[in-house]
């Protein structure tokens, strides 16, 4: 076709080129747009409506995202079926939990052979959060990687309710009634106690998430993970050691949800040995499955979709779980993909 | 002599009673197609899986370009150059084609821990895997998922992330099974040329082909070698003749 240099027919060609813009934008754009949106609406809509429960139920929603992205990640790019994932969500909470507790006393958190001081700012919070989950995966995947399938699978729970254990039977730190941490930690320039900022916080780490776990799917890192996944053998043909991408994908995997698991903390402002549960890491897990294993915002979808039938249906009856659990199945027997699986159709092949 | 690329020394395997690989000696040396025959359950993919890794012999080694790889993975094989075909496609399924050869090229490049560049905007990845594709005649399906490939594309596309690891060998296990008749001749006629890069360890059923492309060949019976010569010699020598090219002029 030849491009007229034409000034009348310039709008039309604009509207053309936008439009097939637009149809060419995968469905996949699209609902990641609409739930992104409808994430920062809603809050918004509530802090000028003034229901500030609202708010903290989507910051909920919004930091169980993160949670399931990160188990995502192992999960639906690695095929690593981690139902330990409470080990690092746990971990984050108890970091966020015994740093606080330390700034609220003003006690030391070891005195010797050199002083660890609490702390309340959350960028450290995180900071030792993420570095701590990774050493943790990385403990956890160096034992567990070297099994796979239902073993894997039983290694990783293992893991999390020792975990689980020991923080019940520390008395230190609450012990089986968990730690209260009195003022929310703080953020340079934000008032954190303003649930409208707080939630702010957890929406812009929960872009940064999706965002490294978008660059990671593509490079070259995630194109040799996504092959062990699907075959080993080959991954081994070309040179490369499966057990050796996994273990980093599991690490990444595990700090992600640690971050998260501080925040979850920061949110309800106490730590509990329940962070650490297999009901935990079972509901990151239905996170995932929900929205769709393998797609990167699938766990955003699947826990927000949890929270609104958490709350929908929690308010009809105290075992709501029993409606979750019919809509899980449905989901498992009906629609493998989960929710992006349903709307959007099987990922393509190819970027 | 030239030095062999490929020294297989007194190579042993046994499953319990069954003795897959019994004192095996075989060498590929440069610039040669060397064929592998043999009767089904012979033991040849036993052999292939002790030279390529996953499977360590019970005794006897593996020598690679001058060094021991008995005791290594089978990814540090692949890594110090050996190109390695399946005797059942063994691709990643659920990528497209273009995929799987950049996954090749990766290999190459030898380090897979770069994690922010989109590896399918990498122009040098993508000029050797696009090359490849196009060496084997595939360059047209590069977009296509890999699972809704013919059987036949499958084998090329093998063949393909083979040669994007410019390996200094090329293992082969059965290239050509279901290829039919045209697949097999262009196949044959590639692998004719390939030999100037790096040469073949070819396993192989058909020996029409076997015939016309090798330059020697070793005739594995009940996991011994018993005999390795030329295609005349094999031809010619009677207890090749009776264990296994018999059968197949009898059937003929």
């Amino acid at each position: 076709m030849k491009i007229q240099p034409d000034a009348a027919q310039f709008p039309l060609a604009f509207k053309t080129v936008v439009l097939a813009g637009f149809k060419a934008a995968k469905p996949e754009v699209l609902l990641n747009a609409a739930l992104m949106l409808a994430l920062l609406a809603v809050p918004l809509w509530a802090w000028f409506a003034d229901e500030p429960f609202l708010i903290t139920l989507t910051t909920r929603a919004v930091i169980f995202a993160i949670a399931g992205v990160g188990l995502n990640f192992a999960l639906g790019f690695g095929g690593l079926v981690s139902l330990g994932h409470a080990a690092f969500f746990g971990l984050g909470g108890y970091v966020m939990g015994v740093l606080a507790y330390h700034a609220q006393t003003y006690t030391a958190l070891l005195d010797w052979p050199f002083v660890i001081e609490g702390s309340r700012s959350m960028l450290v919070i995180w900071l030792v959060a993420i570095l701590l989950s990774a050493l943790l995966a990385l403990g956890i995947g160096a034992l567990s990687l070297r099994t796979s399938g239902v073993y894997f699978i039983m290694i990783t729970l293992a893991f999390a309710q020792m975990l689980y254990y020991f923080a019940i039977s520390w008395p230190a730190y609450g012990g089986e009634d968990g730690l209260s941490i009195y003022v929310r930690n703080s953020f340079p320039g934000l008032n954190t106690m303003a649930p409208i900022q707080f939630f702010a916080i957890c929406f812009v780490l929960l872009i940064l998430v999706l965002l490294l776990v978008k660059f990671l799917a593509r490079s070259a890192f995630g194109l040799a993970l996504g092959a062990a996944r699907q075959n080993e053998e080959r991954v081994q043909a070309v040179g490369q050691m499966p057990y050796r991408l996994y273990l980093i994908a599991f690490m990444i995997s595990g700090s992600i949800t640690g971050l998260a698991g501080a925040l979850f903390a920061d949110l309800n402002r106490f730590v509990s040995p329940t962070m650490f549960s297999w009901q935990t890491s079972g509901e990151i897990m239905v996170f995932v499955i929900l929205g769709g294993v393998g797609r990167v915002f699938g766990p955003v979808a699947g826990a927000a979709l949890f929270i609104l039938l958490e709350h929908s249906l929690g308010g009809l009856s105290d075992y709501w779980h029993v409606y979750l659990g019919a809509i899980l199945l449905g989901v498992v027997l009906f629609a493998r993909g989960g929710l992006y699986g349903m709307l959007t159709g099987r990922e393509a092949a190819h970027d | 002599m030239t030095e062999p690329v490929l020294d297989i020394r007194n190579v042993s395997k046994s499953f319990g009673a069954l003795v897959a690989s019994e004192g095996i000696n075989l060498d590929v040396r440069p610039g040669e197609i060397h064929a592998l025959i043999g009767p089904n359950g012979a033991g040849k993919s036993t052999l292939i899986k002790q030279i390529a890794g996953g499977l360590q012999p019970d005794s006897g080694s593996v020598v690679f370009d001058g060094q021991d790889v008995t005791a290594l993975t089978t990814a540090a094989r692949a890594r110090l150059g050996m190109g390695r075909t399946f005797q059942i496609s063994s691709l990643a399924m659920d990528y497209s084609v273009l995929q799987n050869v950049v996954l090749g090229a990766l290999g190459r490049r030898g380090t897979v821990f770069r994690f922010f560049r989109p590896v399918m905007r990498d122009r040098e990845l993508l000029a050797q895997a696009r090359a490849a594709l196009v060496e084997v005649g595939l360059e047209e399906m590069q977009n296509m998922r890999t699972s809704e490939l013919s059987h036949g594309q499958r084998r090329q596309l093998e063949v393909a992330v083979a040669l994007t690891l410019a390996p200094k060998i090329f293992l082969m296990d059965e290239p050509m099974a279901g290829l039919g008749m045209e697949g097999s001749r262009r196949l044959m006629g590639f692998l004719d040329t390939l030999r100037q890069r790096a040469p073949i360890l070819l396993v192989e059923h058909d020996m029409d082909a076997v015939f016309q492309l090798a330059d020697r060949i070793s005739v594995l019976v009940y996991g011994s070698i018993i005999a390795t010569g030329t295609v005349e010699e094999i031809r010619a020598n009677p207890q090749v003749r009776a264990a296994y090219l018999g059968e197949e002029e009898a059937r003929s």
